[in-house]
């Protein structure tokens, strides 16, 4: 089996509200020295496949077209046998 | 009379809305779940507001793989009219019909309100009977509906007058209190570059009738049918 840890981070060019808010929460209880926070989504997927190469391709593939939206995240991904 | 087919996915709520305001004009109204893969030969085809699959991972992204969809596209491609309202807007901009993204909003609030929208561009099969610059009010209800596009992408927009409606005051104008969720340049509703295919995050569906607060929706579908009408 092969595991496959999918991260979709917002583009640095958009603005996420969601990490703003969290970041002034944070600020508020007193910790200053933070200057940003992102929200990114983690996603695991299990392969019953021991390819690494064509799980990569797969992966590749589950990400283009349906795990991030190209117009504002981008993705990377880390692969592990399991 | 004009024939309409309205698409339910699983968590769509506003196909029935927009089914009673289509047949109430006096239309043919066929309601098409999102597993059929036959569009019953329609002028127009509406994808409704909602939740469609609960809004997981995305608004509108596992919408995209519904066997109706292709049909939709091919519809879509041959040039048939096809207008995504609210969760529909979302879904054309992730099927691809449509540029840019729904984000969440700004203050990461749900938003239900009345809202006033500028017509900034007056000729489309979508809003012949608006005139340019006329301040609608449509109800909006929505989460993610924070319009992004890169800049080449917005400059696309631009240039080829494909930006439909932006948010605005009562008096037309805009400034920062008149975007409800930090929408990219105010836009509240855009068309594609051949112009048949429609998305907005308002309501005109929730607008069209008599009783309601302003009828102004009912403008959006006196354009669908002018239009197709003309071209008869």
């Amino acid at each position: 089996m092969i595991k496959a840890n999918v991260y979709v981070t917002l583009k640095p060019s958009v603005l996420d509200p969601q990490g703003k808010a969290v970041m002034n929460a944070l600020h508020s209880i007193g910790h200053d020295s933070i200057d940003n926070i992102r929200i990114s989504k983690f996603i695991e997927i299990k392969f019953q496949e021991d390819d690494l190469e064509a799980v990569k391709s797969k992966v590749e593939e589950i990400c283009k077209t349906v795990l991030a939206n190209p117009n504002t995240e981008t993705y990377r991904y880390d692969l592990v046998k399991l | 009379m004009i024939k309409y087919s309205i698409i339910t996915f699983p968590g769509s709520n506003c196909d029935y809305d927009s089914y009673y305001v289509a047949k109430q004009r006096g239309n043919i109204v066929n309601q098409i779940w999102h597993k059929d893969t036959d569009l019953k030969n329609p002028d127009v085809v509406i994808l409704p507001g909602g939740f469609s699959y609960g809004d997981y991972l995305r608004c509108g992204v596992i919408a995209r793989f519904s066997p109706i969809i292709k049909e939709v596209t091919k519809f879509a491609e041959k040039g048939g009219l096809v207008i995504g309202i609210c969760n529909g807007f979302q879904i054309l901009t992730e099927c691809g019909l449509l540029p840019g993204a729904l984000m969440l909003n700004r203050d990461l609030q749900f938003i239900c309100q009345h809202q006033h929208l500028k017509v900034i561009n007056a000729n489309t099969p979508f809003t012949n009977q608006t005139r340019q610059d006329e301040v609608l009010d449509l109800p909006i209800a929505h989460k993610e509906g924070n319009y992004y596009i890169d800049n080449d992408g917005l400059k696309r927009l631009q240039d080829n007058n494909q930006i439909v409606l932006r948010y605005c005051n009562a008096d037309g104008s805009i400034d920062e209190h008149s975007n409800p969720n930090g929408a990219l340049n105010d836009i509240a509703g855009i068309i594609n570059d051949q112009g048949n295919v429609f998305g907005l995050m308002p309501h005109p569906e929730r607008n069209a009738d008599v009783y309601c607060q302003s009828p102004d929706g009912a403008k959006i579908f006196d354009s669908i049918e002018k239009s197709i009408l003309q071209n008869r």
